[in-house]
């Protein structure tokens, strides 16, 4: 078969040089066409597998969502070199961040929040947002008390540091009183993260005593959760309509945690189910007449 | 280049490179310009060749850039399309290659290549259709569409130099040592010549470029080959020298980068740097 296919060829071509020179050009397109392909291919896996942001990696205050940020940004550099505190750099190849696009690290450098942003006043493309003018608007990532173990808070001390340093203090970061149930006599201040507050500069994150930060800065995607659309929180509902949206309930006393909130708000009330349940039987054992006070409620930090 | 004629004797060493060191002395002021503010503090340029400032006032954009973000989905700010208009108008008016060979940082390394390629006699390789970076250039903006990020950005070696050198990101060059090893061992002027789709761009706004390079003195031609050897798109220069097709002797066509290589090694005095309209030959 093969050597008449062999002989088969070149007589065809001899017999008509157009149809050789139409041969060459589809095999040279077919080649340009493929090889161009295929680079490109290459070029966008590449940039898939990279378009997930590390959890490290903080983006400048005004920085649009990560999809359109990656759309957006020409990686001019202009940002890190207005920024006055060396906070932003470039990404390099090899970097876990999209290769030039400008980030900073919050535990090295954290954002000092500049009145007049000069980083996003500086992008030409608009990818820091230049409808941000105030810098406490700012989403740049969300702080997260991510050790609850090793926070010198915690663990009863008045560390306060993060607290201090916030420059959103008492709105990102609030200490909330806490009864200590290890000694039973003292207080925990609890450093606690609001998201309708903090700007993600990092500042609480870089200043932490601890040799690795208790808590941390991370893109508000990875840090935050989200209700589904369709729940209502009760006592919010309440508030704006004046009455409970489902009338009267039942209220039952609670059993077996008198003379203690321990682990529970004050203002909690328990709801009764609609059809009577079996009655409740505390489970915690009785307490010793002699340790009537020690009431331990099993809540640790 | 090497090759010695008869008259090369009568001109100096400095007459024989004075367009390569005009382009270098541009390569290497752009460089400084931009290396100026972070070294010395003085911000003439700020920024990289992606987008810059001069002066803190004047913007500029690669448009190529531009169209990337407009195609992946993001209206860019009205400072960035500002500063893709003038380089626009400018690439326009000077030929789009004009960038290859007088601003591209990569062409000092491929330019490296092609002189070790020729110094080594290295012959090896294949050479890529140069079509190639036309279907670069499709197959990108097609897959920036697609993935709506710019996919070219992750790897474009133009960028990854320039910010290499500016911003001190060293692992850029990596990818630049590849370049430079492709053109090297396996393809004689392969990037700049046949798949890199920033060229492919700016030679698709080189058509009306009115700077242009003419073989005024064609008759003067010894067939030494020197300008062929020495010109990294060899293609352009038969029309004009050899009247194949056209009867003018300006190199019209938009792979010529105007990088002015031919008149330095033409030893008869063949070629000048002119506009497109000076139509005189001898």
């Amino acid at each position: 078969m093969s050597p008449t296919k062999k002989s088969a060829n070149p007589t065809s071509a001899a017999a008509s040089p157009a149809s050789l020179a139409r041969r060459k050009f589809i095999n040279s397109v077919a080649a340009a066409a493929g090889g161009g392909c295929l680079l490109a291919l290459g070029a966008g896996l590449l940039a898939r597998q990279a378009s997930a942001l590390p959890a490290q990696a903080i983006r400048p205050p005004g920085a649009l969502a990560e999809d359109d940020f990656l759309a957006a940004c020409v990686r001019c550099g202009l940002c890190v070199r207005d920024c006055p505190y060396d906070t932003l750099k470039l990404s390099d190849l090899g970097d876990p961040v999209a290769t030039g696009t400008p980030y900073f690290t919050a535990r090295d450098i954290p954002c000092e929040m500049c009145e007049d942003i000069p980083c996003v006043k500086a992008c030409p493309t608009g990818a820091l947002d230049r409808e941000l003018t105030d810098i406490t608007q700012a989403r740049m990532g969300l702080a997260a008390l991510v050790d609850q173990e090793n926070c010198l808070n915690f663990l009863g001390l008045r560390c306060d540091v993060c607290y201090r340093v916030c420059p959103v203090i008492d709105k990102a970061i609030t200490l909330e009183l806490r009864h200590n149930p290890r000694s039973d006599r003292h207080a925990l201040l609890l450093p606690t993260v609001h998201s309708d507050a903090c700007t993600g500069c990092g500042k609480c994150e870089k200043s932490c005593v601890l040799p690795e930060p208790a808590i941390k800065i991370f893109p508000r995607k990875l840090a935050q959760g989200a209700l589904p659309a369709h729940y209502r929180k009760g006592w919010e509902e309440k508030a704006r309509q004046g009455e409970s949206l489902i009338g009267e309930q039942i209220k039952l006393p609670v059993r077996g945690f008198e003379g203690t909130t321990a682990g529970r708000s004050a203002t909690e009330t328990v709801v009764a189910p609609a059809t009577p349940a079996a009655p409740i039987v505390p489970d915690a054992p009785v307490p010793a007449p002699g340790k009537a006070g020690t009431l331990d409620s099993r809540w640790k930090p | 280049m090497s090759t010695p004629s008869s008259q090369s004797a009568q001109r100096s060493w400095f007459a024989r490179q004075r367009w390569l060191l005009l382009r270098r002395a541009s390569q290497l002021t752009i460089l400084a310009l931009f290396l100026a503010g972070p070294w010395f503090g003085v911000w003439v340029l700020k920024g990289n060749l992606s987008a810059s400032l001069i002066l803190d006032t004047v913007p500029l954009t690669d448009p190529l850039l531009a169209l990337q973000t407009m195609v992946a989905g993001h209206w860019p700010h009205v400072t960035a399309l500002t500063g893709a208009a003038i380089v626009l108008v400018f690439y326009l008016l000077v030929g789009g290659r004009v960038f290859c060979s007088w601003v591209c940082p990569v062409n000092m390394v491929t330019d490296a290549a092609a002189w070790s390629r020729r110094k080594l006699g290295i012959k090896t390789g294949r050479v890529p259709d140069s079509a190639t970076r036309y279907w670069l250039l499709g197959a990108m903006l097609l897959a920036t569409a697609v993935t709506g990020v710019l996919v070219w950005e992750w790897v474009n070696p133009v960028s990854l130099l320039h910010r290499a050198l500016i911003f001190g990101l060293w692992g850029s060059l990596l990818a630049i040592a590849g370049i430079f090893a492709y053109d090297l061992l396996i393809a004689s002027r392969g990037w700049c010549g046949h798949l890199c789709p920033v060229g492919a761009f700016y030679r698709l706004l080189g058509r009306s470029a009115l700077i242009r390079v003419s073989a005024a003195q064609r008759s003067a031609c010894d067939d030494c080959m020197d300008c062929f050897t020495v010109c990294p798109e060899p293609q352009v220069i038969r029309p004009a020298l050899k009247q194949a097709g056209q009867t003018h002797p300006l190199i019209l066509s938009g792979d010529c980068t105007n990088c002015g290589r031919c008149i330095d090694v033409c030893d008869r005095h063949v070629f000048k740097m002119t506009h497109r309209f000076d139509q005189r030959s001898a």
